[in-house]
């Protein structure tokens, strides 16, 4: 018999794919009230044992109790009445229906000749909402919501739907730092109830803030489940890396020679935002773009690729005038992005990792547009190697690797085509610890080869590991530009990286809000 | 439905035995074939006349759906292409009439070009789903057929157009296997081994993802829609030389054909994937079914329902499940 006061307890759960076993024996207990953070590298079995909590996957072996009660078969529909709810990072509203409509979708009220009764969704949407003291408006189109009213709109519709359960994957990927913080106090607030959450993140600063207990999964194994007190961030990334390493503190940063300009930028503005942004990267030069969502840095990105329109202002790649119709030209001219969305900007999944990687290639690949099977395989094998992607196979499709390998199959795709600018949103946003830390060495690698690099990311320590020179963007302007080596402390001893990143990390979140208020005051002004 | 893209016979031991029904087409066309040769031959089904003229009359099914393998595998659809076959067998058979054989391929080849050019531009410029693009164009394409003929048949003197569009064999060959056998090595090829056929199927794998690689895709699409309408044209001469007559009806109704051997044949309605291969075994297996249900004596309304059963069992076999 299983303990009741588990609110879920999954017992010896094993699950083979293939050859592969993605789960060995696992145990994972979640206390009802509890924050419980799942942690582990890319194919630890994060995933797979959450697909086995929610009934996607049927297990080898194990047994899974939810409140007490074993289930007593594994499939979606079980898990879902037994109250678990899993949100996942690609969100599952339909964005054409209101809030309302959505959260109530297949459960409509109805009026009393049987039709469905709009209005009293939205009545009873908006108790709902004044219960859980979440601000979304039932009325609005989900479309039209921002990320995390949109998330906040998904949990609202798990918990309507008496979810004792709630698993969330990377809930914060997409969201900005005030909906983090709406998040997390609406997460208490759940807790409070009685409501389980499981909570699967790579952001170590998150989950020291909201999780009170964490199980850390590596090579499919249990590692260790313990208080989060017991797990200060070092032993958290030592039981996932499986190896003492300080993760991104120990990428080392060589001081760069500076080449000629390779990419300038003047007075580019696009047609809502960015505004007027003067910016020049020299080749060996890694350019950071600090900033909120929604400050311009996409939207910047996008442009430099021939992907937005330009509005106004000019482009040159080095020192020449570059008129940017669209993806293709930017790519002739030697600009690659590795884009923010990876699912479907990034990748076709569906193909396999050597059509991904020699898509940009393919006139390279080829004799007289005839492609070349053995220069594909050289080539796909070249990066394969270089990159140290995952993979059964060259052949295999690309939505068979994990979430890292994925990343490292696009950014692949664009080394092959060896460009000279680099420009990465992203890069590491849903990748493990480990493969963060590679990712970033290998921007500092290509920099030191003589490319010149543009690099986005919400995650601050990544960007001062591997920026000489960071941009601080807000509300669509360029604020500050703020050499790397401005933000180390020399109080602290030079090679005591990891309070030094520490430090500079305290000193860009600090620009980064001070860049707010100037802008916001200038706007206040005119 | 899924979108999952599955690859071909020759890649099955290295993904696995669930893409077993991605091959259902070329099992069920032995189930088929059998199946017929032991109810059918003594009505002659195995008689080396009847089996050519299966290929004499998937023919032309076959010549579209080659291309229409292109146009799924991109994403789009043309549904235009029953219709431009019919037109392109009229201005051929006028043409013929007042300028000769050369000239009348070139007023058919001409008529394809202009439809697919059409089709390309409102579907890629102006953002008409190709669905309703060519949805419409069917319809201009057969009222311009019905105009120009008066809706009477164009006859064809040529003997020489008649042999090489249609008519004539080679020995016993037919002329029209060759043509299918021509362009189906061709369409294989440019689909599996070139930058082209790439490029159609990264477009109807991921359309983003593939202009984000500095792909073309609207360009793509363009060329994919204007073979196919050239496809349609030149089906619409095969089916002139071989009646030795333009009219408006030929090719009426075939793009439900067209893009039924396509489906049947593995390829996805949904992009990304597609297989010429199975394309023409699909477009054969159709022309077998026809003749069996002839041959079985049933009346044509029988034959529609035995044949849109056939159908759906046969592609609803070939779905993966989910």
């Amino acid at each position: 018999m299983t303990t009741p006061t588990y609110a879920v307890d999954m017992r010896g759960i094993s699950k083979h794919f293939g050859g592969v076993q993605a789960l060995i024996n696992v145990d994972f207990q979640v206390e009802p009230g509890e924050v419980h953070a799942l942690l582990g590298g890319n194919g630890a079995g994060k995933s797979t044992i959450l697909k086995v909590l929610n009934g996607v996957h049927v297990p080898d072996e194990g047994t899974i109790s939810v409140g007490g009660r074993q289930l007593a078969e594994i499939s979606p529909e079980a898990s879902q009445a037994a109250g678990i709810a899993m949100i996942f990072q690609e969100m599952s509203l339909i964005p054409t229906l209101t809030v309302a409509q959505n959260v109530f979708l297949t459960r409509e009220a109805k009026s009393s000749f049987g039709f469905i009764d709009d209005r009293k969704a939205e009545e009873r949407a908006a108790e709902l909402f004044k219960i859980l003291n979440v601000e979304v408006d039932p009325k609005a189109i989900v479309g039209t919501l921002g990320a995390g009213q949109r998330q906040l709109t998904e949990i609202v519709k798990a918990i309507s739907q008496d979810a004792k359960v709630l698993v969330l994957d990377e809930p914060s990927t997409a969201l900005s730092v005030t909906d983090v913080e709406r998040l997390f106090d609406f997460l208490r607030k759940l807790k409070a109830q009685g409501v389980a959450i499981i909570y699967v993140s790579h952001r170590m600063d998150e989950i020291t803030r909201i999780a009170d207990r964490a199980t850390i999964l590596r090579d499919g194994r249990h590692v260790i489940t313990a208080p989060l007190s017991d797990l200060p961030i070092d032993t958290m990334i030592e039981h996932i890396v499986g190896k003492r390493s300080r993760g991104l503190s120990d990428v080392v940063r060589h001081s760069v020679d500076r080449g000629e300009a390779v990419l300038e930028l003047r007075h580019v503005s696009g047609e809502h935002v960015p505004i007027d942004i003067n910016l020049t990267v020299h080749r060996g030069e890694v350019v950071g773009l600090a900033g909120l969502l929604g400050s311009g840095r996409s939207s910047l990105a996008r442009i430099i690729c021939g992907i937005s329109p330009l509005a106004a202002g000019e482009i040159l790649v080095n020192g020449k005038p570059l008129a940017i119709g669209g993806p293709r030209d930017a790519v002739d001219a030697g600009i690659a992005l590795v884009p923010e969305d990876r699912g479907t900007q990034g990748l076709i999944r569906a193909h396999s990792v050597a059509d991904n990687i020699t898509l940009p290639v393919l006139g390279a690949v080829s004799n007289r547009s005839f492609v070349n099977a053995r220069r594909v395989r050289e080539v796909t094998d070249d990066q394969i190697d270089r990159l140290s992607i995952k993979t059964a196979s060259r052949d295999h499709a690309v939505s068979t690797l994990s979430g890292g390998n994925q990343q490292k199959v696009v950014i692949g795709k664009w080394l092959a085509a060896d460009p000279d600018i680099l420009v990465l949103d992203e890069p590491t946003a849903g990748i493990d610890i480990g493969s963060k830390a590679e990712i970033i060495r290998l921007v500092r690698d290509l920099a030191q080869s003589g490319k010149g690099i543009v690099m986005i990311s919400s995650e601050l320590s990544e960007l001062l590991s591997a920026c000489d020179r960071i941009i601080v963007m807000a509300d669509g302007r360029a604020v500050a530009d703020i050499p790397r080596h401005d933000l180390d402390d020399p109080a602290i001893a030079a090679d005591d990286t990891m309070h030094q990143l520490q430090s500079a990390e305290r000193k860009l979140q600090a620009e980064i809000q001070k860049a707010l208020t100037t802008v916001q005051g200038e706007t206040r002004v005119h | 439905m899924s979108t999952d893209i599955t690859p071909s016979g020759s890649m099955l031991a290295r993904f696995g035995l669930t893409n077993w029904r991605q091959n259902i087409i070329y099992i069920g066309f032995a189930v088929i074939f059998l199946v017929f040769a032991a109810t059918l031959h003594d009505k002659g089904f195995l008689n080396p006349n009847n089996l050519l003229n299966i290929f004499r009359q998937t023919a032309m099914i076959a010549v579209m759906a080659i291309a229409m393998t292109f146009v799924l595998s991109s994403g789009e659809i043309d549904l235009s292409v029953g219709a431009v076959a019919g037109l392109a067998s009229v201005t051929t058979a006028m043409a013929i009439d007042i300028g000769g054989p050369l000239f009348g391929v070139g007023a058919g080849i001409l008529t394809g070009v202009v439809v697919g050019i059409c089709n390309g531009l409102l579907t890629t410029r102006i953002g008409i789903p190709s669905f309703l693009t060519t949805l419409a164009m069917m319809g201009v394409a057969k009222g311009v057929a019905m105009w120009i003929s008066d809706t009477a048949a164009v006859p064809i003197i040529s003997s020489g157009y008649a042999w090489v569009f249609g008519g004539g064999s080679v020995g016993i060959v037919p002329v029209l296997l060759i043509w299918m056998a021509i362009l189906g090595v061709i369409g294989h090829v440019v689909l599996r081994k070139t930058t082209f056929g790439r490029q159609v199927l990264a477009t109807g794998g991921g359309e983003t993802a593939a202009r984000y690689s500095g792909i073309d895709t609207r360009a793509i699409k363009f060329r994919v829609l204007i073979i196919s309408s050239m496809a349609a044209a030149l089906a619409g001469m095969l089916y002139a030389g071989r009646l030795q007559s333009g009219r408006f009806q030929l090719g009426e109704g075939d793009e439900l054909s067209v893009i039924a051997a396509a489906v049947l044949g593995g390829t996805s309605l949904f992009g990304g994937y597609g297989t010429v291969i199975g394309t023409i075994v699909g477009a054969l297996m159709i022309g077998l079914i026809n003749n069996g249900l002839i041959l079985m004596g049933l009346e044509f309304s029988q034959q529609l329902i035995a044949r849109g059963g056939i159908i759906i069992l046969a592609v609803a076999l070939s779905q993966k499940r989910t």
